[in-house]
């Protein structure tokens, strides 16, 4: 038995139980069968009030944003949110006020864009019960779950207010008496991750970095995949090297092309810089981001609407010369 | 001398300090565009990596992201977060560069509130990768503004580790042997860490500045290395790739 040196004081929101989440897992279907259904189902369908929800990508590159405005839509309340690696997908989120829990790495800002006013105010309202980690913390936490173990071991985050404001513990390494940090393993209940291509049982394919998509979804209860298109099932057979999440991890899996809009999606397109600038913008004036959300999100009927707004085709075609490299990249 | 503004001071003298055959964790902006001009000029075989999976690209572009496609254009891997972080763990990236709302004299990093913790005045983003950098990298690396109100006697918050509490503090709360701060690089000077103390000592203060105003702009009281020099200013070849190679279309050293 380790002898516990330290712990955060922050709030556990999931059990690290191993054998409950065997439990779980033992009862989840295997069967390969179609699993194609609509961004709307999905959500109706496996996100529910209070889940655990987590989402993959890297906060503006490949996210599922469908996904996202779809929880809006919908109404989702009480999440508790992983709020992980999460810059645009935690906008849209804190916008719809759909988590009052959450599990800190990086939330509020979009990196070199600058911050969220209106994720900002969100967090500084009292609404939200929080707790602090690292980004490689959280990618523990998915991996210890994806081994199927309780905690994991790592040499971050000691002696800092992160740790203190954290749900990890300090314990002695039973081999050579070093300190080490433990991590609690995380099973979201949920959790949406895009990619390039899958076929309709959930064999998938991301290309480019995989940030913490492939332990993510090994931990996740229920996975609902978003793809820029569908393949056929022999395709994945021709190349299985090429499947990094396969089927039966998976419950949903929706067609949405430019499914990462506005954010990235390698190989595909670029973001859209403007559209990203002009949430920020709008984001100041409460009243004025009411409209906008009323118009982008709240007045669309699906994504493929949100992208007729957005500029549809066009813009799309523009995003994709700049991914590529083509003319003038400085003009995003 | 051509004629050079304090972004292209802060990222030369940020470059001369990343060795050949090292290699550097990075985000967006300054410390990339440093790195980009140390791989261009003397340090040809500086390995890049970004904490999202990107893993010693040929850059095409300053990034937006840390994630973007741009971090892994042309790059030798397309991985992960956990091998990216499990490698920096397990001593095989010297360079991490950080930021963020207040620094304090043993380096220690507040990126995550102002105020109380429990009921912040100011929320920023936390974390993110910045504290698995800061306590797994061997050295690490800040280009900030000189500010008293950045360079506090205490961080509100310790979201990153610097020295702690002082000598032998890394070691003590379990971090790596041996890792922790080692430039601070500002608008008026290069700062070190003295290797007794660890406490933060200017070293170099850039041209047309006094290690009198860089004190005044500092919350803290610095030490002095043994020889405070003036700054190298950047040369013509430095300023020439810069400009030319890493950011033609101005978006660091044009802000």
């Amino acid at each position: 038995m380790f002898d516990v040196i330290a712990e955060g004081d922050g709030p556990l929101f999931m059990d690290p139980d191993a054998d409950k989440a065997r439990e779980y897992f033992h009862d989840k279907d295997r069967a390969m069968v179609s699993k194609i259904m609509t961004v709307s189902e999905a959500v109706g369908k496996f996100i529910h009030d209070g889940d655990y929800l987590a989402i993959g990508g890297f906060g503006a590159n490949r996210i599922p944003t469908a996904v996202c405005h779809e929880i809006l839509r919908q109404r989702k309340k009480n999440l508790i949110f992983a709020g992980h690696t999460s810059t645009h997908d935690f906008q849209i989120l804190a916008a719809g006020e759909a988590f009052n829990r959450l599990d800190i790495a990086y939330i509020i800002g979009l990196e070199a864009r600058g911050l969220s006013p209106a994720s900002r105010r969100y967090m500084e309202s009292g609404k939200v019960e929080v707790c602090e980690w690292t980004n490689y913390a959280m990618a523990c936490r998915l991996k210890a779950a994806a081994m199927g173990v309780s905690f994991i071991p790592a040499r971050n985050i000691l002696g800092t207010d992160t740790f203190k404001h954290s749900a990890a513990k300090v314990v002695k390494c039973p081999f050579t008496g070093e300190k080490y940090v433990l991590y609690p393993a995380l099973w979201p209940d949920v959790s949406a991750i895009h990619v390039h291509e899958a076929d309709v049982y959930g064999n998938a394919r991301l290309r480019g970095i995989s940030i913490a998509d492939l332990e993510l979804a090994r931990a996740s209860k229920r996975l609902i995949i978003t793809t820029e298109r569908l393949i056929r099932n022999e395709q994945i057979r021709q190349e299985p090297t090429s499947t990094g999440i396969p089927f039966y991890l998976v419950d949903a899996v929706c067609e949405v092309p430019f499914g990462s809009y506005p954010g990235n999606m390698p190989y595909e397109y670029f973001s859209d810089e403007d559209h990203l600038r002009l949430w920020l913008k709008v984001e100041r004036d409460p009243e004025e981001f009411k409209s906008f959300m009323d118009k982008y999100i709240y007045g669309t009927t699906d994504f493929s609407h949100y992208l007729e707004q957005c500029g549809g085709c066009d813009r799309i075609n523009q995003l994709r010369a700049v991914e590529n490299l083509i003319d003038a990249y400085e003009e995003v | 001398m051509t004629e050079h503004n304090t972004m292209e001071m802060m990222i030369c003298a940020a470059a001369r300090n990343l060795e050949d055959g090292k290699a550097v964790a990075v985000g967006t902006g300054a410390p990339c565009a440093a790195s980009m001009l140390s791989q261009k000029t003397h340090s040809p075989n500086l390995v890049i990596i970004f904490e999202a999976g990107g893993v010693a690209p040929l850059l095409p572009t300053m990034p937006i992201s840390v994630g973007d496609s741009r971090t892994f254009h042309k790059a030798v891997m397309a991985s992960g977060m956990c091998d990216v972080m499990e490698t920096i763990q397990r001593g095989m990236v010297d360079y991490c560069f950080l930021g963020g709302a207040q620094i304090d004299k043993y380096g220690n990093l507040n990126s995550t509130v102002i105020g109380d913790w429990h009921n912040p005045k100011v929320r920023f983003p936390g974390s993110g990768g910045a504290n698995d950098f800061g306590s797994l990298a061997w050295q690490i690396m800040v280009i900030t503004p000189q500010d008293a109100r950045r360079f506090v006697e205490n961080v509100d918050f310790i979201t990153t580790p610097g020295y702690l509490d002082g000598p032998g503090s890394r070691e003590e709360a379990g971090l790596p042997a041996n890792s922790g701060p080692h430039k601070v690089i500002t608008n008026m000077a290069v700062m070190g860490y003295d290797p007794e103390t660890k406490r933060m000592r200017v070293e170099s203060v850039h041209k047309g500045h006094t290690f009198e105003e860089v004190q005044e702009n500092t919350g803290f009281t610095l030490l002095k290395a043994p020889e405070v020099i003036e700054t190298p200013e950047p040369t013509e070849e430095e300023l020439e790739v810069l400009r030319e190679e890493v950011d033609p279309n101005r978006y660091i050293i044009g802000r």
